[in-house]
């Protein structure tokens, strides 16, 4: 175990003392990022972030104060720009749409919302039937994941707020009983009286989430067009790394460390073992320079640190995944080498780095679920809007699923090959 | 002092071709062995299973007790490497190389870095310590890539051509190193296909060739083999036909083998004085032109011509 460290501490200090790495591993990805900031005008005040016109559909079945304020504010002047709202009343016929690709989710908002959250006249009587929480439905098609990410981000921050107003007037309500300022019997109308100030703060409150605006309490929600830049960068110069580290398996057999490696008291799967270690520690500390370097020089809010770096190392344990695979298939230095920048390339463009994956054909939004790109930043665009690690389980899952079903696949390569050609 | 490593019919098949054909011998503790043959003879195949990097096709050894097939990370304890091709990491410093390499055979604290003192001063790079391999000389980078074989104080330490391709100077510095060496006690397995470094450095000689061990033992039984032979160098011009001129001195009375080499014949004989001036009628005849002539005593060179009809360097 102490070997496998040592090794991966070695191959890490090596990675970051090779310059020409260093420029492709570093440099580039935040060379790029400042260069896609100018041309969306993040850098100029211009707030086009090449996110618009997400359609989506509003199933209100609800028609009453709650249901109406969130169908507001998804035809709201703010969000005029980012979504492209249609209304329907059949919930079947506005999934069936999701189903066909006509837009990226449906949110259904059913009968009976305003009253689960509201209390009514009677509610608290003791012979008043209990009344069941009803949940909002975002029906999201997977196949545009940051529009329906956007979407899920704009309802939950609305039923946050209402959560948190039903909540906070409860629990003032049982206080003021307890302390003997109000009677159990004025406890209703208090109640109402609460429930009201909630209808009247809703549309407003939820005017909170805004894209493309500053606003002083929206910051977590705020979308910043450099959040969705520079970790698609930085994910796809990651590829870029984990190539570099896995060509270092065959470089060190071709220069002689290797087998010189094999014949110390050190056995194979410790220098293997080490190997990886070293690609991991190299694009998780490549990860985290980008981020710290983003967030210093561009003041980008990159959201949950907790779920950022959870999210950076299963990106970083996927891509490790890949970068084992190709060497595991490949057979000199210079083939991983071009193997590794070609894979760059097209996971950089199929997993959305350069364009919105909603903006490409089905079969490439397919093809990106093999991509470590597409997950993470769809991970990332969703605690850039506002999201936390809880919101992550979905494209944290399909990272860690992927790390380790390549690395196995290339640990069972490498067992036939032989790590030395023997 | 008993053998620490003994050699049984140790053989390595690549498909169809034999690189190593059942070799064996052993090596006595305290000694220092070479093996000795031209390039591609399999001496750096043997090296390689002796040191557990390639399994055997057949046949075993033991190296202090230990088998190289059954035991490989006992053997790789008891042995060092120094490989043929330089095996360092070259943006690592010569101390950070030494460092990380003596961690690989288990040291560590403060022997690790005593030891890498040790080490550096062996090899003359005190100085250099805290510089990026990459930044040396080939002479250099020799002596760091003996070092990583020396850390862990090995019993037995193989040297595969370790003076391949670098400066005179440098070349007596790794063969007084390795004297050095012997006298402190170590073994050592030493390759070359250069017959002065094993006639300089060997207690015992193994001279392969085709992966076979054509012969085996000290250098006075070995020259024995070709009697009290003399081999008489001719070096003749670039242009000159040195092949037709040693198959015309086959006929010479006297002259027991002739092969030529780059722009040289190699002409074994009893007595050079009795064949000289045949020898030289003869390159006239043909119109060569004898720049220069060596005569030798007998010695392993003249012994592998004796065994195979060529010389070492073919």
């Amino acid at each position: 175990m102490l070997k496998t460290f040592l090794i991966g501490i070695k191959d890490v200090r090596l990675a970051f003392r090779d310059r020409a790495a260093l420029i492709l591993m570093l440099a580039a990805p935040f060379v790029l990022t400042v260069g896609l900031g100018l041309v969306t005008g993040r850098f100029s005040g211009n707030t086009n972030n090449g996110l618009s016109d997400i359609p989506v559909i509003i199933v209100n079945l609800d028609k009453e104060q709650l249901g109406d304020a969130l169908a507001d504010v998804f035809t709201s002047a703010d969000l005029a720009d980012l979504l492209e709202p249609a209304a329907s009343s059949d919930p079947e016929a506005a999934r069936k749409s999701i189903d066909e690709d006509k837009a990226a989710a449906v949110v259904i908002i059913p009968a009976g919302f305003t009253r689960s959250i509201i209390p009514q006249q009677g509610d608290f009587s003791s012979n008043a039937v209990a009344v069941e929480p009803v949940k909002i439905e975002v029906y999201a098609n997977p196949t545009r994941p940051t529009g329906a990410g956007i979407i899920k981000a704009i309802v939950d921050e609305f039923l946050s707020r209402v959560e948190e107003g039903r909540i906070s007037g409860a629990t003032s309500i049982v206080q003021m009983m307890m302390s003997g300022r109000i009677s159990p019997s004025q406890a209703e109308a208090e109640g109402i009286a609460m429930g009201e100030q909630i209808q009247a703060n809703s549309p407003s409150n939820a005017l909170a989430i805004k894209i493309n605006s500053s606003t002083a309490n929206g910051e977590a929600t705020n979308f910043d067009a450099l959040a969705y830049i520079a970790p698609a960068m930085a994910l796809m110069f990651l590829m870029y790394t984990v190539t570099y580290g896995g060509r270092s398996i065959l470089a060190e057999r071709a220069q002689g460390t290797l087998p010189r490696l094999l014949v110390s008291p050190t056995n194979s799967a410790q220098i293997l073992g080490g190997k990886v270690f070293g690609i991991f520690l190299t694009g998780a500390a490549q990860m985290l320079i980008l981020i710290g370097a983003s967030s210093l020089f561009f003041q980008l809010k990159w959201g949950d640190p907790l779920g950022v770096i959870v999210l950076v190392l299963a990106a970083v344990m996927a891509a490790t995944g890949w970068g084992m695979i190709i060497t595991a298939i490949a057979r000199t230095p210079s083939q991983v080498a071009s193997v590794g920048t070609a894979i760059m390339l097209i996971f950089g463009i199929m997993g959305g780095s350069f364009i919105s994956l909603e903006q490409m054909p089905v079969f490439i939004q397919m093809f990106s679920k093999i991509t470590p790109n597409a997950w993470a930043l769809d991970g990332f665009t969703t605690l850039g809007l506002g999201g936390t690690l809880n919101d992550l389980s979905t494209p944290i899952i399909a990272l860690l699923s992927m790390g380790i079903v390549l690395f196995l696949a290339s640990v069972a390569l490498f067992g036939k090959k032989n790590l030395v050609q023997k | 002092m008993g053998n620490i490593l003994e050699v049984q019919n140790l053989a390595k098949n690549y498909g169809d071709f034999q690189a190593v054909k059942g070799v064996s011998f052993n090596i006595e503790e305290g000694e220092i062995f070479s093996l000795l043959g031209p390039n591609g003879a399999g001496k750096t195949t043997t090296i390689s299973m002796l040191s557990t990097l390639y399994t055997p096709t057949s046949g075993d050894a033991t190296i202090g007790g230990y088998s190289v097939t059954k035991n490989p990370m006992a053997v790789r304890g008891v042995i060092g490497v120094v490989p043929q091709d330089l095996a360092l990491y070259e943006d690592l410093t010569a101390r950070e190389n030494l460092i990380f390499w003596g961690q690989m055979y288990n040291l560590s604290g403060k022997s690790l870095n005593s030891r890498v003192d040790e080490v550096l001063e062996q090899i003359g790079l005190t100085d250099k310590a805290r510089n990026r391999v990459k930044t040396f000389s080939g002479g250099m980078k020799r002596r760091v890539n003996i070092g990583v074989g020396l850390l862990h104080k090995p019993r037995l330490l193989f040297m595969d051509e370790p003076t391949v391709g670098i400066d005179p100077q440098s070349r007596r510095s790794i063969l007084d190193t390795v004297k050095d060496l012997n006298k402190q006690g170590m073994t050592l397995l030493y390759t070359t296909h250069y017959m002065e470094e094993a006639q300089e450095l060997s207690n015992r000689v193994g001279i392969i060739d085709h992966g076979e061990m054509i012969a085996l033992g000290t250098q006075k039984e070995l020259t024995q083999q070709v009697g009290q032979a003399e081999t008489l160098i001719l070096h003749v011009g670039e242009n000159d036909d040195s092949e037709a001129l040693a198959a015309s001195l086959k006929g010479i009375q006297g002259v027991q083998q002739a092969e030529a080499t780059d722009h040289e014949v190699s002409i074994v004989c009893a007595e050079a004085e009795d064949v000289l001036a045949a020898v030289v009628t003869k390159a006239n005849d043909r119109g060569i032109k004898i720049r220069s002539i060596d005569i030798r005593e007998p010695n392993l060179e003249a012994v592998f011509l004796h065994l195979t009809g060529r010389a070492l360097r073919d």
